[in-house]
């Protein structure tokens, strides 16, 4: 097999398999902080640093932990302790560093746990067979996909929050839902990029 | 509280897709077809049901502090066995659903059920509202599964059953197969439950 240029892997990632918009991985988050631009940022902050974290520390645990011992199949299991582990560390930081954060970031924040996003990416690393170097920016591509799609839907849904909409829409879930039909079909169009093997 | 309502109750006021709104991503992700649906939910439903047994039955064991990650250990042995079967039996089915069958530990209903309903109730009942939210899920998979793969396809097969073939008078969309086709979905679906509580609700009101 032909090793996968990191450029490949980079844009991969961010737009051709965007993680919110194509592989539908931390959905929760999607439609639930996009409300504003502001929580938005913070939010994908949040889940960049977490990801590339979990990148590395998951990939050296798989390698040299469960691999020699022959536990491969305890790696669902290691890993969510990893991010768990992790996503307390965040906010500890956050909430002694940027308290304002905390208090809009609520409860998002313990939940980027189970946010599919992170176990996503780290499983798509062990699955795929990458190398150190490429999960680490195989994380790092799919925390900035993830920001740009999160800044893009707050953005749309801060800027049209006059617009009229039929009263079955509203202005949650599907409203957001109806938005993001819109947007991954202009992400669609990025499959011609890198052809798919 | 008896039995059957809360059994019902999983399918209807709190489907996990259009009453409580969680587990999205492999609402969306898997739906492709209905064989794929079908597959997902069942594994879903296992671990439902495990984790909630197990969760009720060690409950007044379980320190208020360490709570989420006791859960998340007890979904995560469940997860990891239907990993490991649907490896082993299904192996086409579970290559088509790929990374989504590990990432059941992270599917919100889940840990939502063990959360909001294991935690303070009896096994029995646990039981019984983890066969209800596996069954409303199910539903919801096979309902938005049909939707596109029909869409998208013209041909609903599932495991090898043709159940309507209308490739010969149709021209199918791809949109639907890919992944705007499932947002598409799901929104229109979401427009007409809420529209038909806000009728119910002007009735009532």
């Amino acid at each position: 097999m032909v090793e996968k240029a990191l450029f490949t892997i980079m844009l991969e990632g961010v737009f051709v398999k965007n993680f919110l918009l194509i592989q539908f991985l931390g959905l929760c988050s999607f439609v639930g902080v996009t409300k504003d631009v502001k929580s938005a940022t913070g939010m994908s902050g949040a889940v960049v640093f977490v990801l590339a974290m979990s990148a590395t520390v998951s990939f050296a645990l798989f390698n040299f932990v469960l691999v020699p011992l022959k536990l491969e199949f305890l790696r669902t299991i290691a890993f969510i302790v990893v991010i768990a582990a992790l996503v307390q560390l965040v906010e500890f930081i956050v909430r002694k560093h940027v308290p304002a954060l905390y208090r809009s970031l609520g409860i998002y924040l313990p939940l980027i746990t189970t946010n599919c996003a992170v176990l996503g990416a780290v499983l798509l690393n062990v699955m795929n067979d990458y190398n150190f170097i490429q999960s680490v920016t195989f994380g790092v591509a799919a925390g900035l996909g993830y920001t740009v799609a999160m800044l893009m839907m707050a953005g749309i849904r801060e800027r049209s929050n006059i617009v009229n909409v039929p009263k079955a829409v509203g202005r949650g879930v599907t409203y957001a839902f109806f938005v993001a039909t819109i947007m991954s079909m202009s992400f669609v169009n990025f499959f011609g990029v890198i052809p798919l093997e | 509280m008896n039995p059957l309502s809360e059994f019902i109750r999983g399918i209807t006021k709190d489907n996990p897709t259009f009453g409580l709104v969680l587990g999205l991503c492999p609402t969306l992700a898997v739906t492709t077809s209905v064989e794929n649906g079908i597959g997902m939910a069942m594994g879903t439903l296992f671990v439902l049901v495990g984790s909630n047994v197990m969760v009720s039955a060690i409950r007044n064991h379980i320190p208020g502090a360490v709570r989420l990650p006791i859960e998340i250990i007890v979904i995560a042995t469940f997860v990891t066995i239907v990993d490991m079967v649907m490896e082993a039996f299904t192996p086409a089915l579970y290559e088509s659903l790929g990374v989504f069958i590990p990432l059941i530990v992270v599917n919100c209903i889940v840990i939502g059920r063990a959360e909001a309903y294991a935690l303070k109730n009896g096994v029995f009942y646990s039981t019984i509202d983890a066969f209800g939210e596996g069954t409303g899920f199910l539903l919801v998979l096979m309902l938005i599964g049909g939707i596109r793969e029909f869409l998208g396809t013209g041909i609903i097969d599932p495991f090898g059953i043709t159940v309507i073939n209308a490739s010969a008078v149709m021209n199918p969309a791809m949109f639907m197969i890919l992944s705007p086709g499932a947002f598409l979905t799901i929104s229109v679906l979401m427009t007409f439950v809420n529209y038909r509580k806000q009728q119910k609700a002007a009735k009532g009101g």
